[in-house]
């Protein structure tokens, strides 16, 4: 019998507002434990929430990228559960009425491009943290975390295998990114993942029993647990087992999902409308303001960059898929004006040389207009390419700029006619067997001449002029 | 005596320079040694902080300075609202050693009035309740007579003011918990629409009906006490935006032709002879001032009670629940893991009542049972909401006892929670709705103080306060103290 996955994901992203979701505290990641809190994001007695305008402003910015429909009415709710890192012991949420809902993005899978459906993006506050002390007993609370403004983005079980759910995540982070509503950086927290998970026969239009999966902390711990988990459910399937509805644990180190909670020991939210916050009102005006203001999403500026730059579709979709990549290219080549040389350079020097170093687009320690000019370097002629790619390396270890990094190296290419010639000369005289091997028809003799230069020169003679010279020479 | 003045005369007498600031904390500190081991109404003193307060007035007015609307006014706050520095208990084991570090907005703009805080006024644990015996540190007498509750929940802040304790008081009234207690002491209490005062800084009971008010000798002091703590606050998203009047402006005015709503249902059984009698006195008087009386129906006030107790604990159970000893307040002291923790911590911190309000509250926003409860109750709260907004379109103002009883025996309800609940049965609907409404001295029973209720549309506590006083100079009970 053959099986079919069904995955639905639920992400969490944190918003970049300045402050947080109910308070004017900040929202600075880091920080000594319990500095960035007041007493109202503290939860003292008294203290009541005042929402953030810029919040809801960013996840209906959220929204509108991901195609959804904007309530025009909707409200917050309280979430109740007891845990210590939750300050009011509710959290402050939103369930029967989110404030964006019905969207869908698009993957790019090898069989085509594929819509999932977006069901919700609604908004709530974060919590804190709780710090467990190696070898100590009991635990610590960092507050600093908690009411800072997070969506929380639910797909439709539209996600048919882990690789789509990996696809899914890089398209939803490129497009939050690029929408600037939120950095997604999954290692400090701000982008969070958790899966359900059921499989079916393939053909069937009933689900199967859905297992939640948390604790994925990178999209390959995503994309490796629902591997693990689609296998577990088949096998149990498979030799004639039911699976259990509950919660599961990622354990990245084993590789395994490990059973957290039945359905029976699901918490009960008692969810209310909270009292405290007024209900959230869209009206048209400020929903276009908020249209006006949202920048070129993915697809679009993809389009763009084929139409201005006269790029190949795939290079457009290469540098288009983050955004920082995008804006690298697109000010290198307004100080450079060969885009499909500065598109060569970047798909091909910049990201071999960041996927080796493992690093991101915004740890590039040079500026983009150095990149241009290291490209100009090798147009007049200062340098060869060979040696271009040479400075590019020593760019991104020292950061410095390719004039300095030319100069200092004594890179600077031999370009003077009367020098190259009394080099050549010099050359010609002292391998005599190899002019008279040219004369004869060996061919591969003038490579040996060209090389004998270059070594003369230590590789720095202008390799087209060595050419030009050495042909004219010969053929006297 | 200095404590026996309103705050008005207070304020003149300062302004005049005929009395020092310090000379009237010395009245009521004196008065307060006098009578508070009888009456019991304060939980914390200010004395320190009052003195220095009073200094910096006498200060401003050696300096020739201009002075606040409140300068010189002792004022007592119930322990539900935040002060800064100073203990806040809600009357509960679970805050017994809570000092915010911040003032609630009611506070601070009554320090901003020149006001002085001399004390932390007791109350039921919490707000829960209706005679002050739900203190888990104490209990508070009726100053009209000892063997009987003030009422509550804001009882201290009532017999404070009534024994001359304090010259006026902020209460807080989520079902009746500002104008029951006031009706039972004799004084007048306010319990403004939803939204017109700040809530920030009020420990939440349930946070859609608590509302914050005055408390105070008479009309003209509470139109005082609300021109400093009513209006918009940045802090409080349910604070309204409106155009705040000088509310004394209203006093003195002409009520004839004002017209007078007598809803039939409130006026069935369950109210004793006496009470009655004082209302239908009452009515007459107004009428005779040129109030024109007329009966109208609130078909629904019968569900309010039993919408009350499925709303108001259901927000109190999340309200209540940040109450875990991790941060603040009180913690047990042997657990082994975060679960006992939290039970035992809440179970030693939280009384009796407050208890079953939370178990109430948390049943009824159960899944599975959340539509036939709270759904339903959201639902007939708009019911009677679109009640009061009907009688409004015939009448102005509203008028019912405001509680059907004199005060009670001390311990005579305490064992039964319904008996208790009822003590609110015409207060309630009035928080259900959202709308303002005031108790005001409209004579005895038994030699007990009897409560008018007075209920007017959102945002027209002119109206209230116009009749109210005018009323209240026509009767002139509220001149009448108890001999304590």
């Amino acid at each position: 019998m053959e099986y079919e996955v069904v995955i639905g994901l639920e992400v969490h992203a944190e918003l970049l507002t300045k402050s947080k979701i109910f308070c004017g505290c900040t929202t600075e990641f880091g920080g000594e434990p319990n500095t960035h809190c007041c007493p109202v994001c503290l939860g003292l007695p008294g203290t009541l929430p005042v929402l953030n305008k810029k919040a809801v402003e960013y996840a209906i910015k959220a929204g509108l990228a991901l195609n959804c429909e904007i309530s025009q009415f909707s409200k917050m709710d309280r979430k109740n559960y007891f845990y210590p890192d939750l300050p009011k012991a509710y959290q402050i949420s939103q369930y029967d009425l989110p404030l964006c809902k019905n969207g869908y993005l698009e993957i790019e899978t090898k069989e085509g491009r594929k819509k999932i459906g977006i069901i919700r993006v609604h908004l709530e506050e974060d919590a804190g943290k709780l710090i467990h002390m190696e070898g100590e007993d009991g635990s610590l609370v960092d507050y600093n975390r908690a009411g800072v403004p997070l969506i929380e983005i639910v797909s439709a079980p539209d996600i048919n295998s882990p690789e789509e759910a990996r696809l899914y995540l890089t398209t939803l982070k490129s497009i939050l990114e690029y929408t600037e509503v939120s950095d997604c950086k999954m290692q400090e927290g701000s982008l969070r993942c958790d899966a359900n998970i059921s499989v079916r026969e393939k053909g069937s239009d009933k689900f199967g029993t859905k297992v939640e999966i948390k604790n994925m902390n990178s999209f390959k711990a995503v994309q490796r647990a629902l591997e693990y988990e689609a296998k577990r459910q088949i096998k149990i399937l498979m030799e004639g087992g039911k699976i259990e509805q509950e919660t599961r644990r990622w354990d990245e180190s084993k590789g395994i999902t490990v059973s957290m909670r039945s359905k029976e020991e699901a918490h009960d939210y008692r969810y209310f409308p909270e009292p405290d916050v007024v209900p959230i009102v869209v009206n048209d005006e400020w929903l276009h303001d908020i249209k006006l203001g949202l920048p070129e999403m993915p697809d679009q500026k993809k389009r763009r960059f084929i139409e201005q730059y006269d790029l190949p579709e795939y290079d457009a979709g290469v540098l288009t898929s983050s955004k920082a990549l995008a804006n690298f290219f697109e000010e290198c080549v307004r100080q450079y004006n060969n885009p499909k040389t500065v598109s060569n350079w970047v798909m091909g020097e910049v990201l071999r040389i960041l996927k080796e170093k493992d690093m991101e687009v915004e740890e590039i320690p040079f500026t983009p207009s150095h990149l241009a000019e290291l490209l100009t370097l090798i147009d007049n002629g200062t340098i060869s390419i060979t040696m271009g790619k040479q400075v590019f390396s020593e760019m991104f270890e020292s950061g410095d700029n390719p004039k300095k990094i030319v100069e200092e190296k004594g890179l600077a290419q031999i370009s003077d006619q009367s020098e190259l010639e009394k080099i050549i000369n010099k050359v010609l005289e002292e391998n005599q067997q190899s002019v008279i091997d040219y004369k004869n028809g060996k061919d591969r003799a003038f490579g040996f001449l060209v090389g004998q230069t270059m070594k003369a020169t230590k590789g720095k003679a202008n390799p087209q002029m060595v050419n030009r010279i050495l042909k004219e020479k010969l053929s006297k | 005596m200095l404590y026996e003045l309103t705050a008005k005369e207070i304020k003149a007498l300062i302004e005049k320079k005929e009395v020092s600031a310090k000379e009237v904390v010395e009245s009521y500190f004196q008065r307060i040694e006098e009578v508070e081991n009888k009456v019991e109404a304060y939980l914390t003193l200010c004395r320190e902080e009052a003195f220095k307060k009073a200094e910096e007035i006498d200060e401003k007015v050696k300096r020739g300075e201009n002075l606040g609307e409140l300068a010189g006014v002792p004022v007592a706050i119930k322990d539900n609202m935040c002060t800064e520095g100073i203990r806040t208990t809600c009357a509960s084991r679970i805050l017994e050693d809570f000092i915010p570090p911040y003032d609630a907005t009611v506070v601070e703009r009554l320090k901003r009035a020149d006001a002085i805080i001399i004390g932390k006024t007791n109350m039921d644990e919490f707000a829960m309740g209706s005679s002050t015996e739900n203190s888990a540190f104490k209990k508070t007498r009726n100053p009209w007579d000892l063997e009987t509750v003030p009422g509550g929940s804001s009882g201290g802040s009532a017999a404070s003011v009534s024994a001359g304790e304090a010259c006026m008081a902020l209460g807080s009234d989520t079902g009746g918990s500002i104008r029951q207690p006031a009706s039972l002491c004799g004084i007048v209490g306010l319990k403004p629409t939803y939204g017109l005062v700040s809530r920030y800084g009020l420990v939440a009971f349930a946070s859609s009906l608590d509302q914050i008010g005055p408390m105070t000798k008479d009309v003209s002091d509470c139109a005082l006490m609300l021109n400093v703590i009513a209006g918009k606050d940045e802090r409080d998203m349910t604070s309204v935006l409106f155009d705040k009047p000088d509310y004394t402006s209203f006093l003195g005015m002409s009520i004839k032709g004002v017209r007078i709503g007598i809803p039939k249902e409130f006026y069935k059984e369950g109210i004793e002879e006496g009470v009655k009698q004082r209302i239908m006195e009452a009515l007459k008087t107004l009428e005779d001032l040129g109030a024109k009386i007329e009966e109208i129906s609130l078909s629904y006030a019968d569900y309010a009670l039993a919408t009350y107790y499925i709303i108001a604990p259901a927000e109190a159970s999340s309200n209540l629940a940040r109450y875990d000893g991790i941060r603040y307040g009180y913690l047990t002291e042997n657990y082994t893991d975060l679960r006992e923790l939290y039970m035992k911590t809440r179970s030693e911190g939280f009384g009796r009542e407050v208890k079953r309000r939370i178990m109430l509250g948390t049943y009824v926003l159960s899944s599975g049972y959340y539509d036939a409860y709270y759904k339903k109750a959201l639902k007939v709260r708009t019911l009677i909401k679109k009640d009061f907004d009907k009688a409004f379109g015939k009448v102005d103002l509203i008028v019912t006892p405001t509680s059907p009883t004199v005060a009670f025996k001390i311990g005579e309800k305490a064992e039964d929670p319904l008996k208790m609940y009822l003590a609110d049965i015409f207060t309630v609907p009035v928080n259900i709705a959202g709308v303002p409404a005031i108790s005001i001295p409209c004579g005895f029973s038994d030699g007990l103080p009897v409560g008018l209720q007075i209920i007017g549309k959102p945002l027209d506590e002119p109206n209230i306060l116009k009749v109210s006083y005018a009323y209240e100079q026509a009767s002139g009970y509220y001149r009448l103290k108890p001999n304590i």
